[in-house]
């Protein structure tokens, strides 16, 4: 491949847009996962009845097979048969025939593979962070108590700060697997409403495998690397940083 | 003075708020799964019935359809021989490569780890040339062993960076012990170093199975024949029947794919977590 | 300034088990350094953390300064707290742990880079302020702890077992100059200590816990000299008392008040006893004997001497050797419910 590929690859307004969706996709998704996933580790840490049991229902989307999830997700946001907007007929918030088109309207297909993805990736992010808040020595939050910090002072000025590097690892591995992978979209939209959807791995595999142009398929990854290496920078510092705490 | 009460009320009320919002929404399509499996058809499409509850006896019929009409089994079949050839090959090499970079090579041992563990970051689309020339000139295009070539490729780097915290965190002096003791380096290493590292080496295993059942991108472009696919993208591919969707079978394979990795899952959980923090924070 | 007073205290973890905490009344004074001593288990971490909040009891109540503090949480009940393991914030500097309680009382920031200088420097740690914990000698993070204590100068100021993490060497002068901080900043304090000679050395009062209950209360010299039961006699001293069994009482003597007849002055009235030395540990300042009683009341009864190194006498091994106690020296329990009693005669 040559520059020929490149120079192809940046005048095509499909590329642009994939371009920017990875960039919202990816964004948008980990902070959704970010916040449910300390909301989540917040509640787990506590003993509590049936933790066990509520433990393994929230794993499950992480634990069964990608694309599987989303298979079930394409059902439960079925263009007719959608159970969510059977719920919203009901409660009178949409009328029967102009319900939302889940993955058939480009605002609404973003927000259901966002969503999706996120749906998919919160557990693992809760279980680092679990890690995270489980490694935290008792006394330590019990002497930010002591000395006068409430719930919040504590929880941003101690606790947080003292996770930072493993919040760190679960972000950055988020980062990677979201910026790189394609299943959900594949699965939810094939990049569609008109390419509304497509991102980066998913238009190098139209591309290069489906539409058999390897060379451009190859173009289109490479704009994925610079920001991995970005990651992977990030990445080897906070583990410096973890390693001299 | 009725502080403490009062902050433990609105305490309990969050966290069961928090538990009950997320439990329904991360476990619900799993729920929706059970239901629509065993649901008639006809009661599937009627949108005047409740589809939340069976508005006609539950039937067998899409499980029926699903065991003796598709692929369905062999697909399962394919995805646990996959995934066990990888763990094999992953710990074979993996945890000796581990074991050497945290021990004899000294400082340049975690810069070389580091380094391995980039190759992780690189995209799968840019993989794909120079995989698909390794599977063709192994002549493996399009049957099961294509993937059992390519996914060792991820797992090998990750699991052995992983290891290498595990093996750190073992204070050599416990293998010198054993020396004097006289055991060999490499007896040391069998009977000390592996079952201390026990949990890291679990997490392995998981997350070298979890990453062939997961695995989509390749299997999906190495394999075109459907007897020869796995579960992952047998399921959503060829179960879907041009643009006909079985629902009610499609349903009862994703809910069987999915139950069997959980229930592990939770059974290896602590040492799940215990060898993912050991990995990332040493 | 401010009391503790502790009534009926009892804490259980878990329905059914014996306490870990039982029944502890228990009051301080006004600026004193109050010492909870006990072996490991007795409970004293159990009662600072009910007394600092962390803790909920089972039932009792709590006052600190006049006001029941039970349904307070720590934060509201202003006190300062110095952990086992210091509990420094690992992600903050030296100055940031300890301006963290005034922010958490959100004092102005310049009144508190003062407040903080002025702990630090009463603590000879201003040249680490900008140092992080894991960069400290475990002295400087044990200094730190206390910086951070005192800074928001609280009422009351507790401390779990603050010196065990020092070497020995490190925890005599650690615990001279605890002391005296103490003194000069009049706080009234509760210090948990497993060790006796810290508890002696430091203790206004002195309080013995054993499985969860108090067993005695008083200065040094009074938990030293006048054991209210056995469990205090013996876990005081080193070596401890002799505890000796006859005519149905329990008899006891310090090592140190067991001495060769010789060495009692001729008028003071003395039970005399006949002791078959068996070995002796020499340790420098002093002399320790082992060996057994002979005849009399306690025939065949192990004792301990203790003497100093200047006497000249020596005492051969497996030899009878004449030994007596002052009879003012000799403490008496119940043989059942292992408290003191009256002096009684002996046969
Ligand atoms: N959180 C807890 N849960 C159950 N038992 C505890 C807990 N904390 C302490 N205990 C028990 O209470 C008793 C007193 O412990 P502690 O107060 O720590 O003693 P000390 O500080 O004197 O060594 C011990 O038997 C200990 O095992
Ligand atoms: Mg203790």
């Amino acid at each position: 491949m040559g520059l020929k590929n490149f120079t192809s690859v940046l005048q095509n307004p499909t590329f642009l847009r994939a371009l920017r969706n990875s960039f919202v996709f990816t964004v948008a998704s980990q902070i959704l996962v970010l916040v449910g996933a300390n909301l989540l580790a917040l509640v787990l840490k506590n003993a509590f009845p049936g933790r066990r049991f509520a433990r393994f229902l929230i794993l499950l989307p992480w634990v069964a097979p990608v694309s599987i999830g989303s298979i079930g997700w394409k059902w439960i946001l079925d263009s007719l048969y959608s159970v969510i907007n059977w719920v919203l007929v009901r409660l009178h918030l949409v009328k029967e025939f102009s319900a939302p088109m889940w993955l058939g309207e480009p605002k609404l297909a973003m927000m259901s593979v966002i969503l999706v993805h996120t749906w998919h990736m919160l557990p693992f992010a809760t279980v680092i962070i679990l890690a995270g808040w489980t490694a935290i020595p008792k006394d330590i939050p019990e002497a930010a108590a002591v000395d006068g910090a409430g719930f919040f002072r504590r929880m941003f000025q101690i606790e947080l700060p003292m996770m930072l590097p493993i919040i760190n690892v679960a972000v950055l591995f988020g980062v990677i697997f979201t910026f790189t992978d394609m299943t959900v979209i594949y699965i939810l939209t094939r990049g569609g409403p008109y390419d509304t959807t497509q991102v980066l791995p998913s238009l190098a595999f139209f591309t290069g495998i489906l539409g058999s142009d390897l060379a451009e398929g190859a173009a289109i990854s490479i704009f994925l690397v610079p920001l991995l290496v970005a990651v992977a920078w990030l990445m080897l510092r906070s583990a410096h940083r973890a390693e001299v705490v | 003075m009725a502080g403490v009460r009062a902050r433990q009320l609105a305490f309990r009320t969050f966290h069961w708020t928090v538990l009950a919002v997320f439990s329904v929404l991360l476990a619900f399509p799993f729920y929706w799964m059970l239901i629509t499996s065993f649901k008639r058809t006809g009661d599937l499409y009627d949108l005047r019935n409740n589809p939340f509850v069976f508005n006609q006896k539950p039937t067998l019929e899409h499980l029926r359809l699903l065991v003796n009409e598709t692929l369905f089994l062999r697909w399962l079949g394919n995805t646990a021989f996959a995934g066990l050839v990888v763990v094999a090959i992953t710990l074979l090499l993996a945890v000796p490569a581990a074991y050497a970079l945290a021990r004899l090579t000294g400082r340049w041992g975690g810069r070389i780890g580091i380094a391995i563990f980039l190759t992780y970051l690189v995209p799968p689309t840019l993989l794909f040339i120079p995989l698909s020339r390794i599977v063709a000139w192994l002549n493996l295009q399009d049957t099961l062993w294509a993937v059992i070539v390519v996914y060792p490729s991820f797992t090998i780097p990750f699991s052995t960076w992983l290891l290498m915290g595990f093996f750190k965190s073992i204070p050599p002096e416990l293998e010198d012990a054993a020396m004097v003791d006289g055991l060999t380096r490499f007896q040391a290493f069998l009977k000390l170093v592996i079952p201390i590292s026990l949990s890291g080496i679990l997490t392995v295993v998981i997350f070298t199975f979890t990453l062939v059942t997961q695995g989509f991108v390749y299997a999906l472009t190495f394999i075109s024949s459907a007897s020869h696919q796995t579960v992952g993208v047998g399921v959503p591919i060829y179960l879907v029947r041009g643009d006909v969707y079985y629902w009610g079978s499609l349903m009862a394979a994703c809910l069987i794919a999915s139950l069997p990795i959980a229930v592990l899952y939770n059974l290896f959980l602590d040492r799940f977590i215990a060898g993912f923090t050991v990995g990332s924070v040493k | 300034m401010a009391v503790v007073q502790t009534r009926g205290l009892t804490k259980l973890f878990a329905k059914g088990q014996v306490g870990a905490v039982v029944d502890v009344d228990l009051e301080s004074r006004e600026g004193e350094f109050l010492v909870l001593l006990g072996p490991s288990g007795s409970g004293k971490t159990t009662l600072l953390r009910m007394i600092a909040g962390l803790e909920e009891p089972t039932s009792g109540e709590i006052w600190i300064g006049g006001v029941l503090v039970n349904d307070l949480t720590p934060r509201q009940r202003r006190i300062a707290m110095v952990f086992q393991s210091y509990a420094l914030y690992p992600h903050l500097t030296v100055l940031g742990n300890i301006e963290f309680p005034l922010k958490a009382r959100r004092m102005p920031k310049e009144e508190r880079r003062r407040k903080a200088q002025w702990a630090a420097d009463l603590l000879g740690i201003g040249r680490l302020l900008g140092r992080k914990p894991r960069e400290l000698s475990g002295g400087e993070r044990q200094r730190v702890a206390l910086a951070r204590a005192i800074v928001r100068e609280p009422s009351l100021f507790l401390l779990d077992e603050p010196l065990s993490n020092l070497d020995a060497k490190l925890r005599a002068s650690a615990r001279e100059e605890l002391e005296q901080f103490q003194k000069k900043i009049g706080t009234t304090t509760i210090y948990v200590t497993h060790d006796q000679v810290e508890a002696m050395a430091m203790g206004d009062r002195v309080v013995v816990m054993n499985q969860g209950a108090v067993r005695q209360i008083g200065t040094p010299a009074d938990v030293y000299d006048e054991p209210q039961d056995t469990f205090v006699a013996a876990f005081l001293g080193s070596p401890p008392m002799n505890l000796l069994e006859a005519a149905g009482v329990i008899v006891g003597f310090r090592p140190e008040h067991f001495h060769p007849s010789a060495a009692l002055p001729a008028d003071e009235p003395v039970l005399k006893l006949a002791f078959r030395a068996k070995h002796e540990e020499y340790l420098g300042a002093e002399r320790i004997l082992y060996g057994v009683l002979e005849g009399g009341p306690f025939d065949g009864e192990k004792a301990v001497a203790r003497m100093s190194s200047t006497l000249a006498a020596r005492f051969a091994p497996d030899v009878v050797h004449d030994f007596a106690v002052a009879k003012k020296d000799l403490k008496f329990f119940d043989r059942e419910k292992e408290t003191r009693t009256e002096p009684r005669a002996l046969a």
